[in-house]
This record gives C-alpha cells, structure tokens and sequence, in this order.
C-alpha cells in the first residue's frame, strides 16, 4: 500500500496541489514565422532573420509544419482539435523579445482538452494509474537568449531562439505529489517524441516547465500558487515541487500568505526564489495579432495529421503485452523510448523472418535479448565494443542459431562480443571459434557410451529409480563435449541409454 | 536648368513613361528636372532626405534598356517620391521620428522594391506626420510640410494634409510627377483632397505591407499620389501583387487596371450615403458634392441614396483600434537593436527603454500610444477594443448591405479644405475629426480615392470620394475618371518657394 | 471612465514612457478628452456581432517549412542584422546588465 503523498507540518498534513505548463520546442527546421534555421549551438545571432530581429515593417508568416505538429500533438493526447484558433500578441518589454509582444495564442487556442495517462509505480509512490488532465496546447514563438557574464556592466542578446516555435502544453492542477509530476513530464516527453512534434531533448532546452505548486489542508479550497519558470529537468520539476511546497507550508504555519508570484530555480541550492525582472508584468494586453488572419484547419489537413500519427506508448504497450505475450515489465521497458521500441521492434522483424517463425512466437526471446543480454555484453566490453557492429541483422543471426539450437546461450554472448569488437559475421564466428554445439549423435553417442561403461555404479542406481542421478550423466557428458553439445540431444540420447 | 526643364517637371506618369518610351526625351533628363526641382524646393520641407543619385542611376538603366530595345517597364523613366515610411535598402527611413533617425535598413519594401522593378527612380525620402499618425503633417521629428498652396491674399502656411502630405505637397508643387503614399485612416486621401491632387488606397491586402513601418497592421494599405486617375491608376498596378513575406497579402492578380480605364458608368449605380451629411461639414464642400452627383450622372451613371448606419461610430471605432494596434506595433523602437538610444547614467533596461522611447517618440505618438496601451489592458479590453471592433464589423456591413444597391459611393474626402499650420494645434479631437469621412472605408478595407473636384472662395483644392466594393478599384478608377474628365481641375499652386 | 495623474503615469509605466509630473499633467485632460468621445461606442448594439477579424475575406496563408526560402527572411545575415545596433559585441546586442 502506497501512502498518499503530504507535507508534515505543525498544524497538520498539507497536500500538494501541481499544475504543470510545459514548452516544448516545435521540431521544424524553420522558425514558426521566419525562414530562419532552428538548428541548435550556432554562432550568436547567426541565425537570426530580419523578422526574427523585429526590424521595422517586419511581418510573420506562420510555418505549416509547426501547426501539424502542434495538431498531431493533440491528437496524441485524445484532444480537441479547434479548427479555428488565432494568434494573439502578448506585450511586455524585455531584451529577449525584439518584438515587444511575443506572438501566442490566449483566447483560441490550436488545441483545447486533452489527457493523458500515468502508470502506477509503487516504487516511485504512484499508487495506481492516474490520468492527468491537459488543459490546452498552444503555439508560440521562443524568447531570444540573454548572457550576463560576459561583460562587467552589459548583459549580451543572441536572437537564435527568437521565434522558434514552442508548443505549450498547460495541464490541470490535477497532480498531488513530485513523484506524479515527475511521471507526467515523463510520458509527455516519451509521447511527443513518439508523435515526432519535439525531441525531447531537456539539455538543450528543447522541454522545459514552469512549474505551478500550492498547498492546502485535504479537503479545503486551491491555495495561493507560485509559478517556478524555465526547469529544465524532470529531476528539477521534483525538487521544485518539493521545495516550494515546504516553503509554502512554513509561510502558512508562520502567520504568512503565499503571493501569486514567478520564480526563478537555483539548480545549485535547489530552492527557488522571486524573480525579479518580471514582477510588472502582470498586464500582457493580450489582443489578436493584426498581421495575422485567424487559422482555420481544412479537414483534409487534419485528416493527413491524424494518419501520420504512429502506434502511441498506451496502445503499443498493451499490443506487447496482448499480441506478442510478453510481460508488462518488458512491454514498458520496450515502449517507453522512441529509440528502445525501434530497435526491439527491427530485431524483432529480423529475428523473425531469419527463423521463418512469428514474431509473437520469438518476442520473448528477443525482448530478453534486447533489454538484458544485449546491453550486458555491450556494457561488459565498455570502449572495445564499436556500437556500429551491434546491427538487426547480425543480433538477429545469433538469435537464430540459438533458436536452432546450434548455439548455446552462453556462446550466444561469446559470439556477439566478438561481432561487437570486430564486426565480423556471427555465422563465420561461430564456425571458426568453435562456438558450436555438437548436434553430430554419433559424437555424443560415443561420449555417452564411454560414460554408461566407466558409471556401471550410478546406471545401477538411476535405473533403480534415484532419478536425480540424470544430471549427473548430463554433466559428464557435457564436460566429455566441453560444454559444446547440444543439451536437447544428450537429454534424448542419455534417456535412450539409460532406458 | 535647361529649357524643357520645366516642361518636363510639368509632366505625369503616363506622360514622362511614353515620352521616355517614345524617344521624346530621355529618363535622365526627366531625372535631372525633377532633381532640381526637388533641389530648388527646400521651403516646402517636403523630403527628409534627396536621393539624386538613386533617381538618375535607375534613369540611366532605363535609357541603356531602350538603347537595346529592351521592354522599360509600367514606370520605365519616371522619378517619383518615396514617402519615408518605407524601408528603402541603404537609404535612411525614419518615418518622421527621432527614435528611428540615422535608421538604414538592410532590405527593401516590398512595394519600393516593385517600383524599382518597375523602372521608377526615387528622388528622395517624403516627410511625413511621425509614424504616420496626424492628418495635418505637423507630427514630424523634421518639421512641418509646408503645403505649396496658399489663401488667396494670404501668406499663412497651410496644411498639407497627413499623414502623407510630403507627397501631396511635392507631387501638388510639380517637384514629383508622383508619389507614394500610405493610408491607415485618410492618409492618402485627406492629403490629397488638401493639395487638389489623385490618390487611391487600394482594397486592403492588395499592396504588400513588407517593409512598411507599420502604425495599424489592419489597416495601413499604400497607395499611388499622383496628379491623374490614369497616373495613379498605373503606378498602383506597379505597386500591387501578391507578396508572400505578408500573410495579409490578397493572392490576386493585378488587374490591367490602366488597360481597363473608362469613363462611361452607363448601368452604373452610385450611392450617396445619407449619414455623411453632417454638421461642421463645410458649405463649399457640400456644393462640390452636389457637383459631383451631376458630374457622374452626367457621365451616365444612376445616383442613389444609401444608408450607412453606423458612420458616426467609424472615427471612435478607429480611435480605439488604430492606437491599440499602435501601441504594440511601436514597442520595437526600445533601443536595442537600431535607432536611438538613451542611456541616462547607471540606468537598467527597463530605465532605457522609458528614457529612450520618451526621447525619441513625439507627443501625437506617445498619446496614442498611451491611449492604445490603456484600451488593451486588463480590465478594459472588452469595453473598448473588443467593442470597437464589433462596430468595426456593424461599419463593414453597412457597406456590404449598401454594395447590395449600388456599384460604388460618393462622398467628400474631408469636412473642409485645408487649414492653417498650428490652426488645429490645442485639440487632438478636433484634428482627428479631419478623417471623418476617409476612415469608414479604412475600417471596412474598402478601395477609396480622393480626385480633385474644384477650389473654394480662398482658392484651396477640394476632394471628391470614391469608394469601391472590396477588389473594385477599377470601378472606383473609372468613377474618378469620369469626375476627372468633367471637374477639368487645372488650378496649381503659384510657385511661392 | 475617465483616468487620473495615477493611472496615466502606470499606463506611461507600462508602454516604458517616461513622463515628467508635466507632461503627466497635460495628458490627462488630453486623454481625458479622447476617452470620453470614444466612450459613444458604448451606445452601439453589439449583441451578437462578432469582432472583426478578417477586414477583407482571406485566408491565413501557411509557409512550407524550408530554411531560408526567401532571401529577404532567411537568417545567416548577422552583419545585417547587427549592422544599426547602437551597442553591438562580439556578434551579440549589448544591453544595460539585467538581473532575472
């Protein structure tokens, strides 16, 4: 029984309550409104246009690709879809935005509600699934990037992320402790880069979450919330969360009130603290931006969207489980990285077709293979293994010789830590190390033989019922193989024998 | 100067390209008169800046294009005005203010870049109202423009008009067969009606707005100044097409609309809208109007009365969202990335910004732009600028229920002729009232041009309007022409400068 | 509604214009002036009117997603975009040192 997560304090238990708004850079390789590259670690203001740089009689002119992606987005997460949306200036002076507004969309956005599902994990405290609700996703363009350590007295302004379309994915309040939050970032970043519409990637800023916390009594009506803006780790989105809400519950404690503020995380300290350059910015006069039409979705666009969205972590997961009978643990093991289920799922086509058998009927040895055995030979050889080597087709051709019986599972991983180092073909390895099982009878036959005649004792025995004595007879004859014979064939011959 | 100097200067558009086409003269001879003129007309404050070289290098292209025989384009030879709201690559553009002075952009207008294309040479920057925001061209950073017309009797300087009115001026005073202009809510009409000159605000979208500085994106459309309907009428077709740097811009092909020229509205309807009859309007101006019923009844069309309920509201309407939009527009000049910058000692970002802007914006500018902030922020959006664009679409259906009985609509341009510099000074209200019957058509989009009817008892040009149905500028040209052909308006200012 | 010396000053505050006690004094009546004429919107019957959106019927165009399609807005122009920037460092704006 997981215990439901709550801050001790000295008047009582306090729970949390988490609401999450989530920018997700658009993958496109242009900017939302420019033709401007979104390539990431250029040179400063290097890929910067003169629409990006707010130049005078500038004008944006909205990218197709970012409005599928934020359409595919949604419908990823069982949204509505708003065939009509509009962008919307939000104005505030800073030096990261060259416009004076940023262009986003508040009063109809691209997306309206949507979910999505966290999975129980008593290990992480997630007593049972939960499904989050999504309140909205939107379409915006990216601040630029300010640096303050370059200069005694100036801050320094690169544009390169001016304008790069970021989706913001707003959910409910509806998550009760770090740990939830924490798994939610998680399965919105595995489903947006299922979908392909971002990658996910939260070093480069490709994710990041303002983070909304507030506390109070179980029962009673939402606190006052704070907002932690730009973390960028799921680790961080917990100690936020974890952070403010303690602070919080000593402010309350303490005769205090919360203050519906924006605040900025230390990483180093792990605390949070009021941001000072946004605090009067409360009035964005949001009004539609005039040099933009309102966005209206043709049904066919929508429907190309819709069928160009792939398998999605739920149902794959459950078709591991259902179609190809593997264990929950290896289905969501499997599914839960872009880059896991696509090679399982490649290893599993070749694997397959080489054995002229069903996927269904190998998933299980290939699941095992890929998420134990593989990365145990790879992470055993550490820098001598070339990554290039570890192909479908060559871990498929072990994989089948194994499946015939051809090869043990021990040679299975002496194989493939020689392809892994050299590159060479398994097949020929196998041939030429002398990684082999013996299947050859009358081999076997003769070792047995030899055997029955030097143990005419323990025959005596066996035969006399003392049935435990079978492994001894398959032990000696599998060391008079050395290790090479084929188990299944001494079983049947020693069961021949021994009568 | 030599001889033909001042017969060249004297020429328009459609002149100066077929005489240039023709052989009668060559572009850098028409180049260099108007060079000199703009040279000997400093007093009227027309330009902010010349650009000689600009006008006799695109001359002299087309001189060696008709050496070869080569095709010299729609504007092949003719020199014209550049209001200076448009960026012009290498050529400062300030739109009037001191935040963007020194300002050379690295690209030019889409529109600019037309003209260009379209053989013209530019004989300098036009002095403007600052941002484009005034109707009377006393809200520039770099003075007044003085209209060249004068009372009769009188030596005051007078208006120009706004916010285009170093074109009226310059295209009125002969120093630019044409020019171009900009019209957000009046300001290419309203000038024009003041200077007696032809100028036409296209359907919205049909002139890209790339590289215009913009003052209201919703409504800034450019358009050709010109002295003749049939001037105007091919430098719009130079001006106009589809831009994809503009996702406003109309996916329509420019119509021959100089090909299509003509004067004979037989089966035409016009309407007279009945609201615009409205106190302070001028007597001389109400007389020209009744003129200019005959003329076009004359000219065989079927006048009509028509209503347009909503027209008292238009000029409010747009009080609320021209300054909005104004507001956010305006928010790039911060001193960051070009144009002025302020920075008092010890000052942070935020402290720049306020010096900056307060430094380098003038007041027409900054009350606006506080007026704009005020109507957009929380609490009061819905009463104003929601409101106002509501009324904004009730204006746009008045002229779409009005369309329904007539092809196009005549009215005055302005409530009077023009006026006094600083006579209108001590009250923006009364000054924005100049606009009263310029900005309906504005608001709805519409296609609307202002072509000289007569002068009044002081000798000052007065302005009949068209305005079309969305995408109908041929149908507004030719009503134009018509009264064109029939006011026979050949009064000009007595050169004074 | 009408605005006070207050309000005029926070509205200045936040389009970041800076205005002396005078020029607040001034505006006021000014704004005052232009406010109240405005306010006959108010008499309009908009029920069920929409805002207006589109001016003239159109549809909002979208862009291929191609780098740099069109010269005039592809990026690779530093030097341009630098080029009228009162403190330009290091291929960076420079602006008065802020503090998040």
């Amino acid at each position: 029984m997981v215990s439901t997560y709550r801050i001790q304090g000295a008047t009582g238990e306090w729970e949390v309550v988490i609401g999450l708004e989530v920018h997700a850079q658009v993958t496109s390789k242009a900017k939302l409104f420019s033709g401007a590259s979104t390539a990431f670690g250029a040179e400063p203001n290097t890929q910067v246009s003169l629409v990006d740089a707010a130049m005078p009689g500038m004008l944006p002119v909205p990218n197709a690709e970012c409005i599928r992606q934020a359409v595919r987005t949604g419908m990823a997460i069982e949204a509505q879809i708003n065939k009509y949306s509009r962008f919307d200036r939000k104005n505030y002076f800073y030096a990261d935005l060259p416009q004076g507004y940023q262009i986003s969309q508040l009063y109809h956005p691209i997306v309206g509600e949507g979910q999505l599902l966290i999975e129980a994990d008593e290990k992480a405290g997630i007593a049972e699934d939960k499904v989050i609700g999504i309140e909205r996703i939107h379409v915006e363009q990216d601040a630029g990037k300010l640096m303050h350590d370059q200069h005694p007295t100036m801050s320094y302004v690169d544009l390169n992320r001016s304008g790069v379309a970021l989706m913001e994915i707003v959910s409910k309040p509806d998550m009760r402790s770090p740990a939830e939050a924490g798994a939610y970032v998680r399965k919105l970043r595995s489903i947006l880069r299922y979908v392909g519409s971002c990658d996910g990637n939260m070093e480069e800023g490709s994710m990041r979450a303002d983070v909304n916390v507030s506390v109070r009594k179980p029962g009673e009506e939402f606190g006052t919330r704070t907002e932690t803006k730009n973390v960028n780790s799921v680790r961080f989105v917990m100690q936020v969360i974890e952070y403010e809400a303690n602070r919080q519950v000593d402010v309350l404690e303490n005769g205090g009130t919360i203050d519906q503020e924006t605040r900025l995380f230390d990483p180093n300290t792990g605390t949070t603290r009021t941001m000072r350059s946004k605090e009067d910015a409360h009035d964005y006069r949001y009004f539609p931006d005039p040099d933009l039409l309102p966005l209206e979705l043709e049904d066919e666009f929508l429907e190309e969207c819709r069928a160009s969205l792939p398998e999605l972590p739920d149902a794959k997961r459950a078709r591991y489980e259902t179609e190809l009978g593997l264990t929950p643990y290896n289905a969501r093991e499997l599914t839960a990285e872009v880059e896991t289920f696509g090679r399982f799922e490649t290893l599993l086509a070749a694997t397959a077709a080489k054995i002229g058998k069903p996927e269904a009927k190998v998933a299980t040895q290939v699941a095992n293979w890929a998420l134990s055995v593989a990365p145990g030979v790879m992470k055993s050889l550490g820098d001598e293994a070339d990554p290039a080597n570890a192909t479908a087709e060559a871990q498929a051709s072990i994989l089948a010789m194994q499946d015939k019986g051809e090869i043990s599972g021990g040679q299975a991983k002496e194989i493939y830590e020689i392809v892994l180092k050299t590159g060479r073909d398994p097949e020929e390895v196998a041939d030429t190390e002398g990684l082999k099982q013996v299947s050859d009878t009358g081999a076997i036959e003769a070792a047995i033989d030899d055997i029955i005649a030097n143990n005419a004792d323990k025959v005596e025995e066996y035969r006399g019922g003392k049935d435990k004595l079978f492994g001894f007879f398959v032990g000696q004859t599998m060391k008079a193989m050395q290790g090479k014979a084929n188990p299944a064939v001494v079983n049947q011959i020693l069961k021949d024998k021994l009568g | 100067m030599p001889k033909t100097a001042n017969k060249l200067t004297n020429l328009g558009v459609k002149d100066i390209r077929d005489g240039v086409a023709g052989g009668d003269f060559t572009a850098r001879e028409v180049a260099e008169a108007f060079n000199a003129a703009v040279a000997e007309a400093a007093a009227l404050n027309a330009f902010i800046i010349t650009t000689p070289d600009h006008a006799l290098a695109a001359a002299d292209a087309v001189d060696a294009k008709r050496a070869k025989g080569e095709d010299l384009g729609k504007m092949g030879g003719v020199p014209i005005g550049m209001k200076d709201l448009f960026a012009t690559r290498g050529v400062q553009t300030t739109a009037a203010s001191h935040i963007l002075e020194g300002f050379t952009p690295q690209y030019e207008s889409t529109v600019s870049q037309n003209l260009w294309d379209a053989g013209a040479g530019m004989l300098g920057k036009l002095n403007l109202d600052q941002f484009a925001m005034g109707s009377s061209n006393e809200t520039s950073y770099f003075g007044n423009v003085n209209s060249p017309w004068r009372k009769e009797g009188s030596n005051a300087a007078m208006s120009p008009g706004g916010s285009s009115g170093g074109s009226s001026a310059a295209v009125a005073a002969r120093i630019a067969p044409a020019a171009t202009g900009t019209d957000t809510g009046g300001s290419i009409r309203q000038p024009a009606a003041f200077a007696g000159i032809t100028g036409i605000k296209p359907t919205y979208g049909r002139c890209s707005r790339w590289g215009v500085v913009a003052f209201a994106s919703s409504l800034d459309q450019a358009g050709p100044m010109a002295r003749t309907v049939e001037d105007c009428a091919i430098m719009l077709e130079a001006m106009a097409g589809f831009d994809p740097k503009d996702a406003t811009s109309l996916k329509m092909d420019v119509p021959a609309w100089e090909a299509g020229l003509s004067a004979d509205l037989k089966d035409k309807r016009i309407g007279i809208p009945r609201e615009y009859r409205m106190e302070g309007t001028d007597e001389e101006i109400l007389k020209s109007w009744e003129q200019g019923k005959e003329w076009l009844r004359d000219a065989g069309a079927e006048i009509v009365d028509v209503s347009l309920p909503h027209t008292k509201y238009a000029l409010p309407a747009y009080y609320i969202v021209a300054p909005a939009e104004a507001s956010s527009n305006l928010a790039r000049y911060d001193g960051v990335r070009y144009g002025l910058r302020d920075l008092p000692d010890g000052a942070g970002l935020q402290d720049m910004y306020a010096a900056t802007r307060a430094e380098g914006f003038g007041d027409e500018v900054k009350r606006r732009i506080l007026i704009g902030t005020y109507v957009l922020s929380a609490g009061f959006y819905d009463a104003y600028y929601n409101q106002a664009q509501k009324v904004r679409t009730l204006v746009s259906r008045d002229f779409a229920e009005a369309f329904g009985q007539c092809d196009a609509i005549l009215a005055p341009t302005t409530p009077t002729a023009s006026f006094p510099l600083g006579s209108l000074n001590d009250d923006p209200l009364t000054m924005y009232l100049n606009d009263v019957f310029a900005v309906p058509a504005s608001l709805a989009g519409l296609p609307a041009m202002s072509v000289p009817a007569t002068v009044n008892a002081d000798g000052l040009p007065l302005g009949l309007q068209i305005v079309g149905k969305p995408f109908d500028e041929q149908g507004v040209l030719n009503a134009g022409l018509a009264i064109q052909q029939r006011a026979n308006f050949t009064a000009k200012p007595e050169k004074w400068w | 509604m009408s605005v006070d010396k207050a309000t005029v000053a926070k509205i200045a505050s936040l389009a970041r214009i800076k205005m002396g006690d005078e020029e607040l004094e001034r505006m006021v009546p000014e704004l005052n002036g232009i406010l109240d004429w405005v306010e006959q919107l108010g008499e309009v019957d908009c029920s069920g009117v929409e805002p207006m959106t589109a001016v003239i019927e159109n549809h909002l165009r979208l862009r291929d997603d191609v780098v740099d399609a069109i010269p005039e807005t592809a990026g690779g122009r530093r030097e341009d975009v630098l080029a009228n920037a009162p403190a330009a460092e290091h291929g960076f704006f420079g602006v008065p040192k802020v503090i998040e």
